[in-house]
């Protein structure tokens, strides 16, 4: 599937953004005032940030409105309502803490839950899809789930809280490469069902439907970088999960090596969404005889 | 409303003809006229005479070889592919805006482009490659098994069928119900073994493929070879006196 930088950008930020709110709206770290304030502005920052960058994708983003509609079978529009009333809901939530030193626990916790929605529909849109077989995996949701509760951790400096999260996204991440790759080599798609010439020889393209590119081939048969996929993994787990994991060892949080990583872990993320795409197969490749 | 609708006892559809179809790109033409100047936004082509030209197709024509795995000749096909119009169209469900939808009266799968607002996840839904973003107008196209012709009574009744249907000239293409199972589209499905595609996919498209039939085969290629004169191999002039020569020193 095509890398498309506005999705890899919206996917990350907007997770760490909504797993930030995860932690504050449950009370870890017990903020208020000016340092709440901050918390609270960071969070809103990444999340409204990663969903303006997602309208960038859109090819007509004016009708946008209209996505809030079809919440009984999109989990796109799904997403699109969670994250609406997550955002409203903890800015009640946030107010009340900054401006009046007041914890309304009840609604913290509902925002907690929405904003752990959010992430899980996001997650959802892409596990849906049966055309990838490499995201249609339980793996998907947790990873993203994962993934959002340790960078929402690693901002909030709960130390103990971001080491634990931080493994555990990257032991997820491990799992999720190893059975997508199965997944991939066992996908009972290939050329001979996708042309119902099951059976008849060895089928190969003669000549292809069109001599130049089209919107198939830059969307859902995007190939360039699996070349380098295993090193990327490699830098993506270490960037993600292993050097920030040392990083608060030996600092904690709050301090240059904190900051450091928390940048290591958003570039490693980056990385890993981007492999997310760029290493998806799309069943339709076959048409074009990609195996 | 992208919830689908009870299966429509009426599904229209297409039975394309792979022993048929000759390739050569008359319905993707036809396809691409009938609905640039018809119904929905224009099919847009970007950079038509430059460098990188493309454009969007609602139908496309994929050439194939088969090489028999019992020997023989190897065959081959020219298999059309546009929207199979699907009972379970994972395209429809996933649409956030309800653009996408599926007629409950004939089973046809449309895009209302005033509500898309082009993210593409129909497209990635769909394990057929059937739909194509349009780069100009960014909404979504895709086949609409010519609703605008079928339905048309400002056309005579021999034109309201699917353009790329009326213009194939080896007739490989058929248009009809596919959900009564007396109409002569179902009968041809059924006399020929038409199949469904990716049926591991559980869309359960309605369009079906009608197999190429088996080449005919034979041990003896020409039946005229053995009643040929053999080639006279033995030379003439000088190398024929080599020949002698060497023969008879080293018999």
């Amino acid at each position: 599937m095509h890398p498309s930088p506005s999705v890899i950008v919206f996917t990350v930020l907007s997770g760490l953004g909504f797993g930030l709110l995860i932690w504050l709206g449950v009370g870890f770290p017990q903020v208020t005032g000016w340092s709440a304030f901050g918390m609270f502005a960071l969070a809103y920052l990444l999340a409204v940030g990663g969903l303006a960058a997602s309208t960038f994708h859109l090819g007509n983003p004016q009708r946008a409105l209209l996505a809030f509609t079809q919440w009984q079978t999109s989990w796109l529009s799904r997403e699109a309502i969670a994250s609406v009333l997550t955002l409203v809901l903890m800015a009640v939530f946030g107010f009340a803490l900054v401006f009046f030193g007041t914890r309304l626990y009840g609604l913290g916790f509902l925002g907690s839950f929405c904003a752990l929605l959010t992430v899980l529909t996001t997650s959802m849109i892409y596990t849906q899809l049966k055309t990838v077989p490499r995201w249609h995996q339980p793996g998907t949701p947790i990873l993203f789930v994962a993934l959002a509760l340790a960078g929402g951790a690693l901002l909030t400096g709960v130390t103990v809280a971001a080491l634990w999260f931080l493994l555990v996204a990257g032991g997820v991440q491990i799992m999720v490469w190893t059975i997508g790759d199965s997944l991939y080599r066992e996908s009972k798609t290939s050329l001979a069902t996708a042309t119902g010439l099951d059976g008849s020889g060895d089928i190969r393209q003669m000549s292809p439907p069109h001599t130049g590119s089209n919107y198939l081939l830059t969307e859902m048969v995007y190939v360039v970088g699996r070349k380098h996929a295993q090193l990327l993994r490699i830098a993506s787990i270490i960037t993600m999960s292993g050097l920030p994991v040392l990083l608060l060892l030996i600092g904690g949080s709050g301090g240059f090596a904190w900051g450091l990583a928390v940048v290591s872990h958003v570039a490693g993320v980056g990385m890993s969404r981007w492999l997310f795409f760029a290493e998806a197969e799309h069943v339709a490749r076959h048409y074009y005889d990609q195996r | 409303m992208t919830r689908l609708p009870p299966p429509s006892s009426v599904k229209l559809g297409l039975v394309i003809d792979l022993d048929t179809c000759v390739g050569c790109h008359a319905c993707v033409v036809s396809c691409k006229g009938w609905n640039t100047e018809n119904y929905g936004v224009p099919l847009a082509d970007t950079d038509p005479y430059g460098a990188d030209p493309q454009g969007v197709f609602l139908n496309r024509v994929h050439s194939y070889e088969i090489t028999p795995r019992n020997g023989g000749a190897a065959q081959t096909v020219h298999f059309p592919k546009s929207c199979l119009h699907c009972e379970d169209a994972p395209c429809v469900t996933v649409c956030p805006t309800g653009a996408s939808y599926k007629r409950a009266e004939d089973g046809i799968v449309l895009v209302n482009e005033s509500s898309c607002i082009g993210c593409g996840l129909c497209a990635w839904a769909c394990p057929y490659g059937a739909r194509e973003m349009d780069p100009v107008e960014g909404v979504m196209k895709k086949c609409t098994l010519c609703v605008d012709r079928i339905y048309n009574e400002n056309l005579p009744p021999e034109d309201r069928e699917p353009a790329c249907v009326r213009t194939c000239p080896a007739g490989a293409r058929h248009f009809g119900d596919l959900g009564d199972s007396t109409s002569k589209i179902s009968r041809l499905v059924e006399d020929r073994g038409g199949v469904a595609l990716m049926p591991e996919q559980n869309t359960k498209p309605v369009n079906r493929y009608l197999p190429p039939r088996p080449r005919d085969s034979t041990t003896q290629i020409d039946i005229l070879a053995p009643f040929l004169d053999p080639v006279i191999d033995t030379p003439d002039g000088l190398l024929g006196w080599l020949d002698r020569a060497l023969t008879k020193i080293t018999p």
